[in-house]
Order: C-alpha cells, then sequence, then structure tokens
C-alpha cells in the first residue's frame, strides 16, 4: 500500500459570494496519478489551484478546509508559498513559455532559487528537457527563443521547465487541451514515465484520456466531489448513478 | 454598390496617408533647405565645434545648444524613468484596485497639462530653492530638467502601465507556479516581456523632453554658455531658436542658423529614436 501524499478535509471555496467549492474531502496516494473529471465549472480546476496556492493571486477567494501535503496543512499561517510551489508544479491550459530563450526558460526556476554556477545549470537544463522527452528536439538551439517552438514542444518545455526546481507533486491543469493529437499522446506518455518519481494530478475534459492515463479518478459536479474511486472502477463500475450519466455522455 | 464604397474607401485612405507624408516631408525639406544655406556664410566646423554664439559679431558657434539638449534630456530621463516605471509597476501590480482607479485618471490629467504651466511652477518653486541650495540665481539646467522630468512622467508611466497590464496572466501564474517571489516575477519575467512598451514610454517621454521650448525658456536662464554647475544659465536648439526668431529676418544669416539648428533637433530626435529601436529590437529574443 503506498502512503498518503495530499489530503483535502472539509474544503470550501468561495468567489465573493459564490461557492465554487463544497465540503471537498480527498486523498492522494504517493507515486500515482490521479484524474479530475467532470463538466465545466465543476470546479476540477479550482481544487486543483488550492493544492499550490495558485488561487491566492486571485481577490476575494475565501477558502476554508485543511490541505495537507505531506502532513503539513498549507495553509497554515507560517507555510512559505515559495517552498509550496516548488514541491508542488504545475503545468497550465496553454503552454505559458517566458519570451526568452529555451535555456532561459528551463533556467529560471533553479535560478531564482539560488543555483547559479553554470556547470550546474547546464546540467538541469539537459535533465530536464531529457525527462520532458525534449532535449533531442532542440538541444542545439538552446539559445533560441521558446516562441519559436511549435505548442505540443511548448507544452513539453512547460513541463520540462516545472521538473528543474525539482518538485514531487506535479499538477496538470488540461494540459493537452490546447494539443494536437500526436502531441497529447507525447504528453501522456510522458505522465507514465514520469509517474514513477512523481505524484501526478491531471485535470481532463477527456474521458479517454483519464481512463488511459490514471491510476484513480475523481469526479465533480456543481462544486461537489461526487465519486472518487480507481479510474477501473469508476469507468466500468460507477457507484453514483450521476457519475454512471456523465461518463457514458448523457451529460456534460 | 458595396464595392464601389470599397474602392471609394480605399482611395480616401491612401490619399489621408499620402498627404499627411507629403506635409512631414516638406517640413523636413523647408526647414533642411533654408538651414543648409547657414553654410553660405558659416563653416560647417565653426556651427558645430564653436561655442561662441554671438550673430551680430556674426559668430555662429551653435555647440552649446546641441549639448545643452543632449545634457537637458538625457537629465530629464534620468530622474524620471525610475519613477515612472515604478510607478507603472506599483499601479499595474501592487496598487489595490480602488487606488488605480483614482491615480490612474489622474496621471492621464497630468500628461494634458500645459506646458506653461509647468514652466511657472519651475520658475516659482524649483529656481528659488536651487537657487538657494547652491549661491546662484537658481535658472539652469537643473531646474530645467526636474520640469521636464515632472513633464514627461505622467507620458512614461501610462504608456509602461499599459504595458505591464496587457502581459498575459498566464506568463505571471507560469513564474508564481515555479515558486518566484512578486518582486521576482515583476523583474524577470513581467518588465522584460513589458520592456517594447516601457520603450516606447521613454521615446514618447523623451520626444517629449528635447522638444520642449516654453517650460525650459521659462527656467534656463538663456544664457549661450556652457553650463558650469546645476544653478549656471545655460541654453538649448529650442529656447535658443524661440527667443531668436522673433529678432531675425527671413534669410539672414542668424534666421538660416536658426533653421539649422531646427534641423539638427529634428534629425537628432529622429536618430534616437531610430537608436532606441535598434537596441529594442537586438534585446528581444
Amino acid at each position: 500500500m503506498t502512503s498518503e501524499k495530499i489530503r483535502v478535509q472539509d474544503l470550501n471555496l468561495y468567489y465573493g459570494d459564490n461557492q465554487a467549492l463544497h465540503d471537498i474531502q480527498l486523498s492522494v496516494k504517493k507515486g500515482s496519478i490521479t484524474a479530475f473529471i467532470g463538466p465545466s465549472g465543476c470546479g476540477k480546476s479550482t481544487l486543483l489551484r488550492t493544492l499550490n496556492r495558485m488561487n491566492d493571486l486571485i481577490d476575494n477567494v475565501r477558502i476554508t478546509g485543511k490541505v495537507y501535503v505531506d502532513e503539513q496543512n498549507i495553509y497554515d499561517n507560517q507555510v512559505d508559498v515559495v517552498q509550496l510551489r516548488k514541491h508542488v508544479g504545475m503545468v497550465f491550459q496553454r503552454p505559458n513559455p517566458f519570451p526568452m530563450s529555451i535555456y532561459d526558460n528551463i533556467a529560471y526556476g533553479p535560478r531564482i532559487h539560488g543555483i547559479k554556477k553554470k556547470r550546474d545549470l547546464d546540467e538541469i537544463v539537459e535533465r530536464s528537457l531529457q525527462q520532458a522527452a525534449l532535449w533531442n528536439e532542440v538541444k542545439d538551439r538552446l539559445k533560441k527563443s521558446a516562441l519559436g517552438l511549435s505548442g505540443g514542444q511548448q507544452q513539453r518545455l512547460c513541463i520540462a521547465r516545472m521538473l528543474a526546481v525539482d518538485p514531487d507533486v506535479l499538477l496538470m491543469d488540461e494540459p493537452t487541451s490546447a494539443l494536437d493529437p500526436i502531441s497529447t499522446l507525447k504528453v501522456e506518455e510522458l505522465t507514465q514515465t514520469l509517474k514513477s518519481r512523481y505524484t501526478i494530478i491531471i485535470v481532463t475534459h477527456n474521458m479517454q484520456q483519464a481512463a488511459r492515463i490514471s491510476d484513480y479518478t475523481v469526479f465533480f459536479l456543481n462544486g461537489h466531489l461526487v465519486e472518487a474511486s480507481e479510474t477501473n472502477a469508476i469507468f466500468t463500475n460507477p457507484k453514483d448513478k450521476r457519475t454512471e450519466d456523465y461518463i457514458t455522455g448523457r451529460f456534460g | 454598390m458595396s464595392k464601389r464604397t470599397d474602392r471609394l474607401m480605399r482611395g480616401v485612405f491612401i490619399a489621408s496617408a499620402t498627404f499627411v507624408s507629403i506635409i512631414i516631408f516638406s517640413i523636413i525639406l523647408f526647414v533642411g533647405k533654408q538651414g543648409v544655406q547657414t553654410f553660405r556664410d558659416v563653416s560647417p566646423a565653426e556651427f558645430f565645434f564653436s561655442t561662441d554664439w554671438t550673430p551680430l559679431e556674426n559668430r555662429y558657434g551653435a555647440l552649446v545648444f546641441i549639448l545643452g539638449s543632449f545634457l537637458l534630456t538625457g537629465l530629464a530621463l534620468l530622474f524620471a524613468v525610475p519613477f515612472a516605471v515604478g510607478g507603472a509597476i506599483f499601479l499595474a501590480k501592487y496598487a489595490p484596485s480602488w487606488v488605480r482607479e483614482i491615480l490612474r485618471p489622474a496621471v492621464d490629467l497630468f500628461v494634458g497639462i500645459p506646458s506653461v504651466v509647468y514652466g511657472l511652477v519651475g520658475l516659482t518653486v524649483f529656481v528659488p530653492w536651487i537657487g538657494k541650495a547652491t549661491g546662484t540665481a537658481g535658472f539652469g539646467v537643473l531646474a530645467a530638467a526636474l520640469i521636464l522630468a515632472i513633464m514627461i512622467l505622467p507620458t512614461i508611466l501610462s504608456v509602461s502601465e499599459d504595458a505591464l497590464r496587457t502581459i498575459s496572466r498566464s506568463l505571471e501564474e507560469g513564474s508564481y507556479a515555479l515558486g518566484a517571489t512578486r518582486w521576482q516575477t515583476i523583474r524577470l519575467v513581467l518588465l522584460p516581456a513589458a520592456s517594447p512598451g516601457v520603450l516606447t514610454g521613454i521615446i514618447l517621454g523623451m520626444g517629449r523632453a528635447i522638444g520642449e521650448a516654453m517650460a525650459v525658456q521659462m527656467v534656463i536662464g538663456n544664457a549661450p554658455l556652457l553650463p558650469t554647475g546645476p544653478g549656471s544659465p545655460t541654453s538649448v536648439l529650442t529656447t535658443e531658436i524661440v527667443k531668436d526668431m522673433p529678432n531675425s529676418i527671413f534669410g539672414s544669416t542668424v534666421n538660416n542658423a536658426l533653421f539649422l539648428m531646427s534641423l539638427v533637433l529634428l534629425l537628432v530626435s529622429l536618430v534616437l529614436i531610430l537608436l532606441i529601436r535598434v537596441i529594442a529590437s537586438r534585446r528581444e529574443v
């Protein structure tokens, strides 16, 4: 039995007067891939963004309840958000490379965390790009702008950039929704090679994707967590009627 | 019908573009043609390298004014840019929205204040203050630079703030998600990404600074002498043109020399703008 990496307890989230998450309870196992599924606006991305406190950046967000990462409640006052985000990396829906060279994109994280020696940076850049299966495609143009890469390459660059700060949890917010099928396949394959070392949570609109790559699946509806189970179980034998309706395509 | 309107409008737009271009080029041509005639009576070496401007005795050295314009513009930018960019960062990234809603229109309002008002403020506030501090009359390049800095600050601030705000939020989030602090995000991601916009603001400010005559003339002292200190009267291209033009006859040597100074002013601002554009395009990756 693998141990618990993240535990969400009695989590409520409000945008102003509007409650977006209701009383969420969730446990995520170390070294697994968990998929969050559900229709648009169900709160799955919002929940993902509470796990690295990305919602802190938005005005009028109020959160109650607890989120434990490695037994530490990340909403405790003494928690250092910078350290938290080093451990809990995030990839976004649309690739968002910085307008700088490929090398500088990857080196950005290590640099802000104090790594200055060129040899160390070179090594991190190469290792991260290898891990993201991008090295062979870009090794001859590391000094070129990252904006010249294709969408799929940009997204893998963003994954490499996240890996460069050496996190142990990877949050992926619909990472393939802006990509073509081949790039999508590459990113999916990547999640499989990464899962031995990292705990991955992926938000997806695509149920086949969830079925293909995840160990556990969590279904959300209108800000409520409806069902969380092993992926196989959820897709073959959903316990809740609403889950069944959703995965059989009756709504959503 | 619609096709004809389309063609007609196309014609209208081409005509207005041509018209504007023609006007601009005629101005440059006219100023240039008048200016170049100076060289019938004055050698280029004297005009560009002599500091002796005594038209009554036929000495037409304009070096004081050329250097003065550079010095004044440089100083004004030196004073204004740090505050303007800092203010832009504050308004775009730190200020709560209600503060921004008050300050932003106020800043835009400042852009529209006539320069004579700034000149008056300089005359009654800065000149006595500098005079007291330096033991002089206070008229000079420092007072002018301070006034210009205040004048161009809102322009640079306003354009820079727009540039910062138009940067996609996703870039910012990408940086925060890697564990960057707010200041790291601003310094390493947002400012570089906004730098073309910030630079545009600086160019606009610079254009206003180098071309400003009224406010500068009120506080700079208007003596054709190289400045020896913050409170020593001097003169720049614009102020000298304003001062001497009404007293000169069209076609006389001094009048031509003033046109030549206008041409220099025009070319200097053109070159500065091009230079900054080149630097900016090099810095982009």
